[in-house]
Parts: C-alpha cells; structure tokens; sequence
C-alpha cells in the first residue's frame, strides 16, 4: 500500500493504493469517476479509454504507480460542461446504443482528432479499431467522428 | 486498510437527506467532481407533480414526466415509450423528463426486455396513457372556460380555445386531475403523428457522453463491499475442496465464503478481491460429465441419423415425394456455441436486510429476478425492491437471473449490501451461450423443378426445439417434415439475440438459394414463387404473413437493383421472426481476385416505425451483429472448459470489417411489430450467398474465418 497523488482533469486526488492497482479501478472504486469502463482488462476493448499526457490509454491495464505526474484527463473531464467538439457530434449523430462503450470511443476519437484534425476514412477506421462497440454502432461512431473532425476547424 | 483515507464516504447521509425529489445514492467525494447515480423513486420525483396514470405524471410549472418501465439496454426503449405517451397527449416533447421506473408489477405489464416484444405489447397501453391525460387536461380547459370541449385543441402541451386563449398542461394538472377517468378515449388518427415516426435523441446522451454514472457496474452504495466469485473452471464439475486461508489474508479482504459450488471473495475495492481470488486453492472433481467440442462434432453427425426424434410438423407424405423426385438435395450446417458477451460484464447489488430486500443493477427480467430471489430466501416477493440501471448490452444474458440470485445469496450470507462484479473472463467462463446446433436439409424436386418435399432436421445442445417449422418455406411445400433433437448438456445455454433463428436463418437461406440454383431459377423468384403457392394453395397451418414476406422481398430486390449491377456478386436472403420481416442482399466485388463485402441492403418490415434513429440502430446493429458472429463467434469448449477467454481469443466484429449498410422500412401503417431482434438472422445468408456467387464456394459452418472454402481468404475488411 502506498499513497498516490494522480492529477486528473485538473484536479489533485489521493488514494491509498496497491502499487500495482490500474488506473480504471482507482478512478472507479476510489474516486467516483465511473465514466471510465470495465469491459476487459486486457487492453483488447478500448472501454477504459483515458488521456495520459493527451495521449489514448487503456486505464485497465495502467498501474496507477506508473502515473506519477502525468496529466490524465477522463470522459468526465474531457470538457467542463460536456461541449468538447467530439461530445457534441456524439450527440448530434445520435450514436449510442446501449451506451457503455462510447466514452472509450469518445476519448479515442478526442485523441485521433487532437493529433490529425483532418482524418481520412482510413484514418479513423484505425484509429478507431481498438474500441469495441458489441452493439455495433460503428457507422455512426465514424460520422460522428468526422463530424467532429468539420467542427474543430 | 482503509481505501477511502482521503474521502469522505459518510457525506452520503447528508446528501441525501437534502435533496428533495428524489434519492441520490452513491458517491459524494470532497474533493472529486463525481456525480452520485440517480436512483429514481417515483412517488418521491413525482412529490408535488400530478399524477395521471402509472406512465405519466404533470408538475405545476409545466413539467411532463414520463416513466418508461422497460428495462434500456440499447434498444432505445427508454426514448422510443415516452414519445407514444407524448405523442397521444401532444406534449411538447422540450418539456418532457423520462425516468426509469423500478419494477412494479401493480402498475405495468411484462416489464421486461426480450423477444423483440416491448412496443408490441405496450403499444396501446402507451397510446391511450397519453390520450386519456390529454382528454382530462381539455376536458379541465372546458370546465375552467365554461365552454364546450369540442372548441378546444391540444396540441404541443397546451390547450387552446378557439377564441385564441391558451393554458399549459402544468396550469391545468390539478384540475385535470379531478376530471373522471374516461373509460374509452379516441386515439389519434396514425396519420396526424408528430413525434412517432421521428428520429428523436437518445434522452440518456448526455449522461451517456460525459461519462455520468448510469449503468448497474456504475452504482455505488455507502458501506457497499464489492465481490468476486469463482465458479467451477469447467462444466461438469463440482467443489472437492477449498483453502481459503491464503485469500482471507489478503489486504482489503473482508470475508471469503463458499457457497454451493461458488467461493465468493468479499473485499473494499475491485482490483483487491480479483488479486484475493487468485489465491483461493480450489480442488474441483467431476460432478456429471465433461464435454469437449470434438466430442460435439461427432454427436452431431449421431443425431442427424438417430431414428428417435420430436416431429415438429408434417405435412402430405415426404418419404413417397423423395422416392418419386427427379432431383434431390442434402445439405448440413453447423454453428459453435456462441457468447452473449455484452460490454458491461455481468454485475448486481444486494443488500438483503432483515426487514427487506433492495436489488440495483442490470436485467433484462427483473420481474423474474425478484421472483427467483424471493425463492432462494424464502420470502414474499413484496419484500423486495428491484431497481432497473441502463444495461450495457444485454442480448439474451441478462434474461437470466443466476447473477441476481448468486448476488442476494452472498449478501444473505455475510449480512451486508455487496455488489458482484464478473471480470470478461468469468462471463466468458460462466455460461448460458448460444447453443451449438447442426442442421440437415432435404429437398426433392420433381421434372418441373417444383419443390414436392422438404425435410429439415435440427440438433442441438441444450437448444430445445433447433427448428421453426412453423416458418417459411412450411405451408408452401406440400410434404413436408421437420424434427428435432435436443442433447442434454453441462454446458449452460440460453437465449441469445434471435435466439434459435440466428442461424437457423443462414442454414435455410443458404439452402433455399442451393435448391433454387438446382431448379435453374433466379432464388428471388423462387422464393416468389413458394409464397404464390403458399397464398394460392396453403399446406397446413401459415404462420407468417405471406403479403408483407413479400413485401420486404420486391423492396429488396428493387433497393439493391438486383440482378443489374455490373461487377458486383449479389446474395438474398429473407427471413420472418418476432412478427417481423426482413429482407436483406450482400454485395460482394471481386478485387484483386479477393471478394470484399462491400454492401448489404436491408429491407424492415416492422410496422410502424417509432423512432427513426432507434429502429436504423435496430437495423444497422442487428446486421452488423449478425455478421460479426456469422465471420467471427467461435466458443468451444476442451474438457468442460471454454478455450476463449476473452476478447483476445473471441474476436468480436470491429469497424474496419463492417460494410455500407443501406436501410429501408416498409411503410404499411400496421401497428408496431418489433425490431430488437429481426434484422439479424437474415445476414449470414445474404453474406454466405453472395461469396458463393463470388468464389464459387459454399459457406456451410460458422464461423466463415475457420471453414476451409475460405481459407487465405479475408472477407470483411474493407479495402
């Protein structure tokens, strides 16, 4: 058990932890923030999708003793009143089915789109590939990202 | 240990008691931004509104609020009941709030999420919640007016005089509320629909997209202790022996019990009962019999000769049709057990008190959850409280109530509110798949190329009755035998998405199309030419509804231009289940001697459509679902174990392998027929037809990646 201090969307949290405990379950058990989702924990589904200094990580299989200063940023704070360009398409697009996998694809897309504002379709089909979606909304996640994409100009 | 050091777990109570409206459970940290999940009670949201019926209530300031009591699992079900109830009442849908309702079986019917049947079964109820406010709150206009309520209309969630005066449904609540309840209500004519028929938004985005707590695994409770539990490895076996010391001396576990053939660990977080559970030493010996899915194949190929079987339907006299046929066919095809797998693992909270029982979290039956509950404990089922969460993915697993149950025994047993999480491994590992199933088609034709007779044989694990012989193509056969047999099994099986049909469906299409190939005609105009017969010279009892079969055929076949496309290989296929009717045509190309699923047309026959985004998702998601497992699904077992675990080895359909998917409804104004299910088992068909064209090689297993026709082969990938 140790104590870690985690900055997270701007925000200073402290937990006292296993060293070896992933992010996911500290930002779910031990601050609340369950935007971030269990679907694997191997890294194969994409639903534990954070920033880790901006970048896509899979939360589930990050130990948070690996974190020290990084800056993570979850679904939670990716905007502060739930606006961010990719939030918005999501909504207008209407993407969701079930739901719980789209703050992983979210936080992928917010990422794609952060380093290449312009994606291909090629693009965003890689980018994308790692995030299930067992509903299958795939086409829309697609729009929606590309709506995004037209929106961050 | 102490998890929370730098929370404050106890500002819950305080939190709580402040808020009014409604009961707020959950997290309330100091210094996090987390929102606590919103457990609705109605009585208490509904505090201070007027109530008009168990779906709606109206508050003074105007206010609708609209309970949807189904279980939402992507189906859109929580969107698409509000919008009749405000249709008929003619709400202004900016005002309307939908709530989740808990089970209450006083107040709604079939509250539960299966069978495609929800809009079907709730239709009228929904329509006329929504008329007989709507009659109320004009009939109160009238009254308060002094003048004739046929001078008064309602329409976007105020009643207005002809004379120009308004009121809104909020300042009308309380008088309407007054008003007797009329016994029979006019519906709207289907033609005057504002909102019924329109894409409105997901109600749930929002939340859904900032990342608010709203799912079963999402749901925290003060004092909650979280738990894993280890279930036999292997079907078939049971608990010889235990160590538990090891697990119990882990950090943050609280208790490690072992309960019929379960040891559940009981801890303060997540990461450590999954770590504690590792180190549980459970000796398991044999309990029944172990299967592996070698053994499978060969118990197959058994049964499809087996003399005993359950005839299902018979019609004329098929063994005198085979002998007197000119040609005849005989085809079989199989699929492996498959995993419901919906991305939110299996989870619930219990809390089983002395005085009662509260149940929160994902199912797709909580009405038969607290039934199986009240059972285990040996209590009245009024006793207990089940609250329904948004589930992640359902598809037929959470019909099953093994992990509410499992759930409430624990907490019975250490006396505290717990919640069980299931890691993918265990959903994986834990059963009631698809059920693995083998097919064997007869088809006689005679010097015509007529279809005389028709023999269908279906076997399964664990699958109950494998065929549909009440579907097409019976009644259009004059003899004609269907049978089945089922095989007993460790092996847990259950509904999954369309069950039975999912791939009862590729079998026959495939057929029909080798049969319609062998009778040297066009297989749209074979199947035409079945239903003909089956309209003009029914065989037997018909089921389905020939004219709207054929309805989503001709649309089919005019959607994709069937039969004009130039370098492009088309495969049909059409198929009827839970009331509804699809037709669907895969569209492969040929690139650089490869064949690439480029399209897939899909024709819906659902009735009437009543949210234009929902039933696209039914669409899309059932054909993408269906081709994914049709490509992909593969779970077999080696001595009672499953030999995929996870998503690494159970490959799931990802967006790179899903083509263009052109969606059309028939519009027929016939009252809604349900859509959760009935766009998905006509793709393996279409798909395993138009790589016939392609390749010339024939698609008989799934999944499509491991048969031999299509070995080096990569279909689905887009190019």
């Amino acid at each position: 058990m140790a104590q870690y201090k985690l900055q997270i969307n701007g925000r200073s949290y402290e937990a006292d932890v296993e060293a070896d405990t992933p992010l996911l379950w500290v930002l779910r058990d031990n601050f609340g923030l369950v935007g971030t989702k269990f679907g694997c924990g191997i890294a194969q589904c994409g639903a534990c999708t954070v920033h880790v200094n901006g970048v896509a990580t899979r939360a589930c299989v990050t130990p948070v003793s690996s974190l020290g200063t990084k800056k993570i940023t979850t679904i939670e704070g990716l905007s502060e009143k739930g606006d961010h360009p990719v939030q918005q398409a999501w909504a207008e697009v209407d993407v969701a089915q079930c739901g719980y996998c789209q703050a992983g694809q979210i936080m992928t897309a917010a990422s794609l789109l952060a380093k290449n504002p312009k994606p291909s379709d090629k693009d965003i089909d890689t980018a994308m590939n790692g995030n299930i979606c067992r509903c299958g909304t795939y086409h829309r996640i697609h729009e929606a990202v590309a709506l995004a994409s037209s929106k961050m100009k | 240990m102490e998890i929370q050091l730098k929370t404050n777990r106890r500002d819950f109570l305080k939190i709580a008691g402040t808020v009014s409206g409604g009961l707020f459970l959950g997290f309330q940290w100091g210094e996090s931004s987390a929102t606590p999940m919103v457990v609705l009670n109605p009585a208490n949201v509904a505090a201070g509104n007027i109530d008009f019926n168990a779906y709606l209530s109206i508050s003074p300031d105007n206010i609708i609020s609209i309970f949807s009591p189904n279980p939402e699992l992507g189906q859109n079900i929580k969107t698409s009941f509000p919008m009749i109830v405000a249709e008929e009442l003619e709400a202004d849908w900016s005002k309307v709030k939908v709530l989740q309702a808990p089970l209450d079986t006083k107040k709604f019917e079939r509250q539960l999420t299966g069978g495609s049947g929800a809009i079907p079964h709730s239709w009228e109820r929904l329509r006329k919640a929504g008329a007989t406010a709507k009659y109320m709150l004009v009939e109160a206009a009238a009254k308060r007016w002094g003048v004739a309520s046929s001078l008064l209309t309602a329409s976007n969630g105020m009643v207005s005089h002809s004379d120009g005066r308004k009121l809104t449904y909020g300042e009308l609540a309380t008088e309407a509320s007054a008003i007797a309840i009329p016994t029979d209500v006019k519906l709207k004519d289907k033609k005057d629909f504002k909102i019924i028929g329109q894409a409105i938004h997901n109600v749930d985005n929002q939340e859904l997209f900032t990342g608010k707590p709203l799912f079963g695994l999402d749901f925290f409770r003060e004092g909650m202790l979280f738990a894993m539990i280890q279930r036999p490895p292997a079907f078939g076996t049971k608990i010889k022996s235990v160590d538990l010391a090891a697990a119990k001396a882990m950090p943050g576990i609280v208790d490690v019990v072992q309960f019929k053939n379960n040891v559940a660990v009981v801890g303060k977080s997540t990461w450590q009962v999954s770590k504690a559970r590792k180190v549980v030493k459970i000796e398991y010996e044999l309990d029944t019999k172990i299967e592996s899915t070698a053994d499978h194949d060969k118990l197959f190929k058994d049964l499809l000769d087996s003399k005993e079987s359950t005839v299902r339907r018979k019609d004329g006299d098929v063994e005198a049709a085979f002998k007197s046929a000119a040609k005849t066919l005989v085809r079989e095809y199989q699929c492996p057990f498959l995993s419901h797998s919906p991305l939110e693992p299996m989870n619930f909270f219990a809390h089983v008190r002395e005085d009662g029982v509260e149940l929160v979290g994902p199912t797709q039956t909580p009405d038969m959850a607290r039934n199986e509950v009240a059972k285990l404990l040996g209590i009245t089922p009024d006793k207990i409280t089940v609250d329904i969460t948004r589930l992640g993915g359902g598809f037929g697993r959470r019909l099953k109530a093994d992990y509410v149950v499992e759930a409430a025994e624990l907490s019975s047993i250490i006396k505290a509110p717990v919640k069980v999480i299931w890691t993918r491994e265990d959903d994986m590992m834990g059963g009631s798949y698809r059920p693995a199933v083998r097919y064997r088609f007869e088809a006689a034709l005679d010097a015509d190329n007529k279809l005389i007779g028709y023999k269908l044989r279906g076997v399964g694990i664990n699958s109950g009755n494998a065929t549909r012989e009440d579907n097409f193509p019976s009644g259009a056969v004059d003899n004609l035998l269907i049978d089945s047999i089922e095989y007993k099994s460790a092996i847990t099986t259950g509904a999954w998405r369309a069950p039975i049909t999912n791939f009862l469906a590729f079998a026959e299409q495939s057929f029909i199309d080798e049969v319609a190939a062998l009778a040297k005609q066009d297989p749209i105009q074979f199947r035409l030419a079945l239903l003909d017969k089956a309209k003009k010279a029914p065989v037997g009892a018909i089921k389905y509804d020939i004219d709207r079969m054929r309805g989503v055929i001709e649309m089919a076949a005019e959607k994709s231009s069937w039969g004009k496309k130039k370098d492009v290989l088309q495969g049909f296929s059409v198929y009827f289940s839970h009331r509804s009717y699809v037709a669907q045509v895969a569209e492969v190309k040929m690139v650089s001697n490869k064949p690439v699923l480029q399209k897939i047309h899909a024709i819906a026959d659902c009735g009437i459509v009543v949210n234009l985004t929902g039933a696209n998702h039914q669409v899309r998601g059932g054909v993408v679902d269906g081709l994914g497992h049709a490509l992909f699904g593969n779970l077999t077992f080696k001595d009672g174990a499953v030999e995929q675990k996870n998503f690494n080895s159970y490959r799931l359909i990802r967006m790179k392998e899903v083509p263009e998917i052109d969606i059309h409804f028939v519009s027929n104004g016939i009252d809604p027929t349900g859509l959760g299910e009935p766009a998905l088992p006509p793709t393996g068909g279409a798909v395993a037809n138009a790589l016939f064209k392609a390749t010339g090689k024939r698609l008989y297993n799934q999944p499509f990646n491991k048969q031999e026709a299509l070995q080096g082969i990569t279909i689905g990938e887009k190019i």
